[in-house]
């Protein structure tokens, strides 16, 4: 059984203020040099709702504009305004920071969000008119509070304010007295993350055309841990977010593997669904409160504004073959093992060229490589350079290396098989996934054939490995979609023909009963 | 430079003598080689890990840089480099480098 990609959500939350209070470059900043230019800077570099709207590479995300738009457009982007500013589009939606907060009280069911009661009437009705919000999640919006309450908790409490236009308006308390995995920090950040997902699978349910009650199983990728001091990583966003997107009939566990966890959840669900386990498979990630702001200081040194303020969300949707969606080749699938080695070649190799040649595949076959595709408008003000380009190269000159291709055509390698980035620095959020959306609408249309999802993770951060990971699998026209295009006139005659002898079969056979 | 990377750094001159110590970077171009050169040279340039205001000195030279090349067993860097030297813009690395290490470099000598 064949396994497709039904349909995908993509959403971003504009979070300004949670870039000051809960960024870790920030938080860093006021522990070792609180009285930092800066600190003192960096409100002056904080972008308006309206600014981020209309940010080409959040357009492309939220699926208004397509990469290859994207890509005629000169960098850099930040001081460009898109022709799209609408806060919706295909896959998704922006979603402003009052919303967000509101959604964040949504999410916690152990009444550990408290907002201003004030907030709250001002801004409950936006969230309201949201068309992925319904009324059950409306339902769990409850009042709120006097803000001498919420002020008191963040003074006394060891609350996490929650702030708006850098005002409190609300707090994440802690969720033990002692226990520092349950602390107001850790538990503001995963229900950031929780609700952020909570979004991207409503969106990516509505994109699929099925209903909730369809998904059986939900695959969390994202980088929290949620848990208590007994069992840190105990898990499950997964089925978390999934109580709140009111997916009834799902269970679901979390998938962790840093940035590679989307394509490693990614196969899981292509996997789990061929197997037929599960018809409905929904893989999603929330965003990440922690890298808010991650490259500031470089931002505001060279006077640009701050462009990590966006939380990043995704989705993707797999069900059985349905004739038409594009399927996951599971015959296709990279993998960076245990002895690969961390060489760049060795690393492309078993991710890229691996895979195809057991496949009696080039590189050249693969028409788009989604790699970690970070906005480059981010990274090369950072000095992190173009990081899918760098993919890309790295890709063309192992080709080179094994003949398939020509030296001089490298760089025109990258234009015509890569995409240019466009995700947010959230991690895991930019690593392979972002393209699903925008490829599943070019094979549909007919102008790709198959794209390359690479994902990889800096497992050596968790100190537990010097090794670093990764694997990618191959989106591809359905082939059942292909050979009935591929049906002869003549081969419908002689099926017509056959289906008629038999039926003149049966009725003879039951006038002689 | 990563900042946990800086505090190995900074020990291993501790232990070993800085003259001992030789920095080999893979960076992916020439500002981050060079940002890292001088972090393991002349101090942190960045304010922000154990390194501001350490002048190592330390010798320090990009994997892709001829003086390192010549070191390599030809297989090996062909199996393991060449893929990368290919990509990245060695010129430009080696300006960045051979400037910081004509600058700040205390141990070329030896």
């Amino acid at each position: 059984m064949k396994s497709v990609i039904k349909g995908a959500g993509y959403i971003l939350v504009h979070t300004p203020d949670m870039v000051i209070h809960n960024g870790t470059t920030q938080t860093t900043e006021r522990i070792v040099n609180p009285e930092s230019e800066y600190l003192k800077e960096l409100p002056g570099h904080i972008r308006s709702f309206e600014d981020v709207l209309s940010y080409y590479p959040n357009q492309v995300y939220i699926g208004n504009v397509t990469p290859d738009e994207l890509a005629e457009v000169p960098q850099p982007w930040c001081d460009k305004v898109c022709h799209k500013n609408g806060r919706f589009g295909q896959f998704g939606q922006m979603m402003p920071q009052e919303e967000f907060l509101l959604l964040m009280q949504a999410c916690d069911v152990f009444e550990l969000v408290y907002l201003d009661k004030d907030f709250v009437a001002e801004n409950k009705a936006k969230l309201a008119e949201n068309p992925l919000i319904d009324e059950t999640v409306m339902a769990r919006v409850n009042d709120g509070i006097e803000l001498s309450e919420i002020e008191r908790l963040v003074s006394e409490e060891h609350s996490e304010g929650l702030y708006h236009h850098d005002k409190l308006v609300g707090c994440v308390k802690r969720a033990h007295d002692i226990d520092v995995n349950l602390s107001a920090h850790v538990v503001h950040e995963n229900i950031a993350d929780k609700a952020s997902s909570v979004l991207a699978l409503l969106a990516a349910v509505k994109n699929a055309g099925i209903a909730k009650e369809d998904v059986e199983y939900v695959i969390d990728c994202a980088e929290e841990a949620c848990g208590d001091m007994n069992q840190r990583g105990g898990g499950n966003f997964a089925k978390s977010a999934a109580e709140i997107a009111g997916l009834s009939n799902a269970t679901g566990s979390d998938c962790r593997g840093f940035c590679a966890a989307p394509a490693h959840a990614m196969i899981e669900a292509a996997a789990l669904v061929a197997s037929g386990a599960y018809k409905t498979v929904a893989v999603t990630a929330g965003g990440c409160t922690a890298k808010l702001g991650m490259n500031g200081k470089d931002h505001v040194k060279k006077g640009l504004p701050i462009l990590e303020d966006m939380l990043g969300g995704f989705s993707v949707i797999v069900t059985q073959d349905d004739g038409v969606s594009p399927e996951i080749n599971l015959d296709i699938l990279g993998r960076h093992s245990v002895g690969t080695g961390s060489a760049p070649q060795a690393v492309i190799g078993s991710l890229v060229t691996d895979p195809l040649e057991r496949n009696g595949l080039k590189v050249t076959d693969i028409d788009k490589f989604s790699p970690e595709m970070q906005n480059p408008d981010i990274t090369k003000p950072a000095g992190a350079g173009d990081v899918p380009l760098a993919n890309y190269k790295m890709i063309a000159a192992l080709a080179v290396k094994k003949g398939d291709l020509q030296k001089a055509d490298l760089a025109k390698f990258t234009v015509e098989h890569g995409f240019t980035g466009w995700a947010p620095t959230q991690g895991h959020i930019p690593s392979g996934v972002p393209c699903i959306g925008h490829v599943r609408n070019a094979i549909m249309d007919g102008k790709m054939k198959r794209v390359m999802v690479i994902g990889k993770g800096s497992l050596f951060l968790g100190r537990m490995t010097n090794l670093f990971d990764g694997v990618s699998f191959v989106i591809q026209a359905n082939s059942g979609a292909e050979k009935a295009a591929g049906v002869s006139e003549e081969e419908i005659k002689k099926m017509i023909a056959k289906s008629m002898k038999e039926f003149a079969a049966a009725l003879l056979a039951s006038e002689e009963e | 430079m990563d900042l946990e990377n800086q505090k190995r750094v900074k020990e291993f001159a501790e232990q070993y003598g800085p003259e001992n110590v030789v920095v080999l970077l893979g960076a992916a171009e020439g500002e981050a080689s060079g940002l890292a050169a001088e972090t393991v040279t002349n101090g942190d340039p960045t304010y922000a890990g154990p390194l501001t205001g350490v002048q190592l000195g330390l010798t320090v030279y990009h994997v892709c840089e001829p003086e390192v090349k010549a070191e390599f067993d030809p297989a090996v860097y062909d199996e393991q480099v060449s893929m990368m030297e290919m990509v990245l813009d060695v010129d430009d690395i080696i300006n960045e480098m051979s400037a910081i290490r004509e600058q700040y470099c205390k141990y070329l000598d030896k």
